[in-house]
């Protein structure tokens, strides 16, 4: 959980305006140039020590976010500050001392450790890269971080089809925790896992944010899971964050329709509550990120549409304190 | 309720290179008119091969051991194979998780809806596509003659999974088993497809076998439910039963583990440590005993059968468990923690 002492309330990463857009070709030769709006203005900020959720639909740019963010995308504009640097920008020889602070968990476990390479090389590859340990050291901390996520540090020699996905996604965050990283991009961590070895990922997570004073983004669809695990809670919505908030109010009191409509979709695991419940179901799916609809991208599925919606793109302001909006009804 | 299907000791395996996969291993159970059940476990716990085995659309390598499938009556695996289409898209629908490869990505949805209604109807196909165009309107899919001439890349996920549900109920099938079908999608695509099985339910009284890794999505839908673990029905209940008194460890770890959209901050989740046993071999003990916080010696040496539970609100609660887990859970609140 998060550090409440004053000294660690402090920001961490502060986002400004990112934006991303990639270029595609369409049609069935490709004939037609178009834009993908994976990411379009987006602020926020990261304070030291807490967890930030990030969740949204797939499509929504929650994971292009992320890797914008770590500048493993280049962004179209926008800047990100990590600590009082600016990191957008730098060249790739500047970028790398700051990289051993910002480190990422993907989704995948499957496909993101090499099946040749022993998972004592894979979590044993950052330190070499960033001079932390010669080629043939490293062997104890690869011990000690084996250890911290819960393996066996025998294991060090063995590969990664010898394990399950679990313990996959433990080698991963051993890997991510090598260089000693301040803050971690935690990309869907636990989404490709069952649910039981799901909730041993968030409790290790949790203790090692505890133990080493981590700061996370986490990236998810599955709302429990955000309000379990996050401090604050940012909802994007194709490509725009809609709406942000210490997590019990956005979810107890949620001000943007998309918001309010995502929680009403997520089932509740009580049979008497959800035969009560009532069920208002969101028309329609998410549109398309390459023509976003103008102005407000929620306006065609949004209940409360009114006349500006269609053609100003709503501010995204503080309607209280910490409670940011970007809609046009509240 | 009268009884629809019975499945008795069904036992599947799979032939691999080092022997046998035994993915079901004498499952047993009731599904009346009607009603919704839904199974639930984790991956490799033989929910799919259990569903899979019921219309003997098995892999080649897998074989059905033993056991029967009554449906009305009839028992499903001594039917020749002419006998089985019938049954299957006829008096059996079913949905499948991923909708995507589902459907023929080169004939359009009309050719691939009409299909079912020319074989099991005997229609025309004017007939079939009309029927076809009102079935897609039915799932929630407007101005469905002209969407019969699109091909499934023109749907989104959410749409084909509602093209899947408009082709598995077209032949108004007695059963539907719908196999992870909301697994693949976005939660508020989850909710309204969701909503639409329920509805269509409602409207038709068709049974529904949902098979799930997800819980919360259980307590929405289901009359009772199954949970299994490594091919065995570990327990079974009504739905409100499962949530409330579960009675197996392993339902009550998985209860544990699911982070509450209600928000108790700062607890942690209860967890059940290691993974799955292998299913190389029949075990002859619990085959849960590994991970289980409540071991005691006969589950190293004998298997527990599925049994009704002592005190329980309904009779139809069985759980396969050695320790009546009702006075231990009491003493530590109610939950399992196990930590790695």
């Amino acid at each position: 959980m998060s550090q409440t002492d004053t000294l660690n309330d402090r920001t961490l990463v502060r986002v400004e305006g990112l934006t991303k857009h990639f270029s595609v070709r369409i049609g069935a030769y490709g004939e037609t140039k178009a834009t993908v709006h994976a990411l379009d203005d987006v602020s926020f900020t990261v304070k030291r020590g807490e967890t930030l959720g990030l969740v949204g639909e797939s499509g929504c740019g929650k994971s292009t976010a992320g890797l914008t963010l770590l500048q493993l995308h280049t962004p179209t504009s926008g800047k990100v500050f990590f600590e009082d640097t600016e990191v957008t920008g730098l060249a790739d020889k500047e970028m790398r001392p700051l990289r051993q602070k910002m480190q990422i968990i993907f989704q995948d476990p499957y496909s993101t450790l090499s099946p040749r390479m022993t998972i004592g090389n894979a979590i044993g590859e950052p330190l070499w890269l960033h001079n932390l340990a010669t080629e043939q050291g490293g062997q104890e901390r690869i011990a000690e971080l084996l250890g911290q996520v819960g393996l066996n540090p025998a294991f060090a020699f063995r590969y990664p089809h010898e394990f399950s996905g679990g313990q996959r996604q433990r080698v991963c965050i051993a890997r991510a925790l090598a260089c000693e990283p301040e803050f971690i991009v935690c990309d869907e961590p636990i989404s490709a896992l069952d649910v039981s070895i799901q909730a041993q990922i968030i409790n290790l997570l949790q203790d090692l944010q505890e133990a080493y004073h981590l700061t996370y983004l986490f990236i998810a669809h599955d709302l429990a899971v955000v309000r379990h695990i996050s401090d604050r809670v940012a909802v994007m919505y194709l490509g725009r964050v809609v709406e942000m908030a210490p997590k019990d109010r956005l979810f107890d009191n949620p001000l943007h329709p998309y918001t309010h409509a995502l929680l009403q979709a997520v089932p509740v695991p009580n049979p008497r509550q959800e035969r009560q419940r009532e069920h208002t179901v969101i028309r329609g799916n998410v549109p398309s990120a390459i023509n976003p609809p103008s102005g407000c991208r929620f306006h065609p599925r949004c209940p409360l549409a009114f006349e500006p919606c269609d053609h100003v793109v709503p501010e995204w302001r503080e309607v209280e304190s910490d409670h940011w909006v970007a809609c046009h009804a509240v | 309720m009268s009884e629809l299907l019975e499945v008795q000791d069904l036992q599947t395996r799979f032939k691999v290179r080092k022997g046998y996969v035994y993915a079901v291993n004498g499952v047993s159970f009731r599904l009346e008119e009607g009603e919704t059940l839904a199974v639930v476990g984790e991956s490799g716990c033989g929910k799919s091969v259990t569903m899979l085995s019921l219309v003997r659309l098995l892999p080649p390598a897998g074989r059905i051991e033993s056991g029967q499938v009554l449906l009305r009556g009839d028992d499903l695996l001594a039917l020749d194979q002419r006998q089985l289409r019938d049954v299957r898209g006829g008096q059996v629908g079913m949905i499948f998780q991923d909708p995507m490869t589902s459907l023929n990505p080169f004939i359009n949805i009309g050719t691939q809806m009409a299909e079912p209604l020319l074989y099991h109807r005997g229609m025309s196909k004017k007939d079939a596509l009309a029927r076809s165009a009102e079935l897609l309107e039915m799932v929630g899919i407007p101005d469905g003659v002209a969407r019969l001439r699109e091909y499934p890349h023109q749907f989104s996920g959410g749409m084909r999974q509602r093209v899947m549900i408009a082709m598995a109920m077209s032949c108004e099938p007695s059963v539907l088993i719908a196999d992870e079908p909301t697994t693949a999608l976005d939660v508020t695509i989850q909710a309204q497809i969701v909503e639409l099985v329920k509805e269509l339910r409602d409207r038709s009284g068709v049974a529904v076998i949902w098979i799930t890794h997800d819980l919360s999505v259980v307590a929405g839908i289901a009359d009772r439910v199954i949970v299994m673990y490594a091919g065995y029905i570990v327990e079974e209940a009504p739905v409100d039963a499962i949530f409330e008194d579960p009675r197996h460890p392993y339902t009550v770890g998985l209860l544990g583990a699911l982070p509450s959209l209600g928000g108790e901050t700062g607890t942690r989740l209860t967890t059940i440590g290691g993974a799955p046993p292998d299913l190389a071999e029949l075990p002859t003990f619990c085959p849960f005993h590994t991970r289980c916080p409540f071991v005691i010696d006969r589950c190293r040496s004998e298997n527990p059968m599925l049994e009704p539970v002592s005190g329980a609100s309904d009779r139809g609660h069985r759980a396969a468990c050695w320790v009546d887990i009702r006075g231990v859970t009491e003493q530590t609140g109610g939950t399992v923690a196990t930590e790695q």
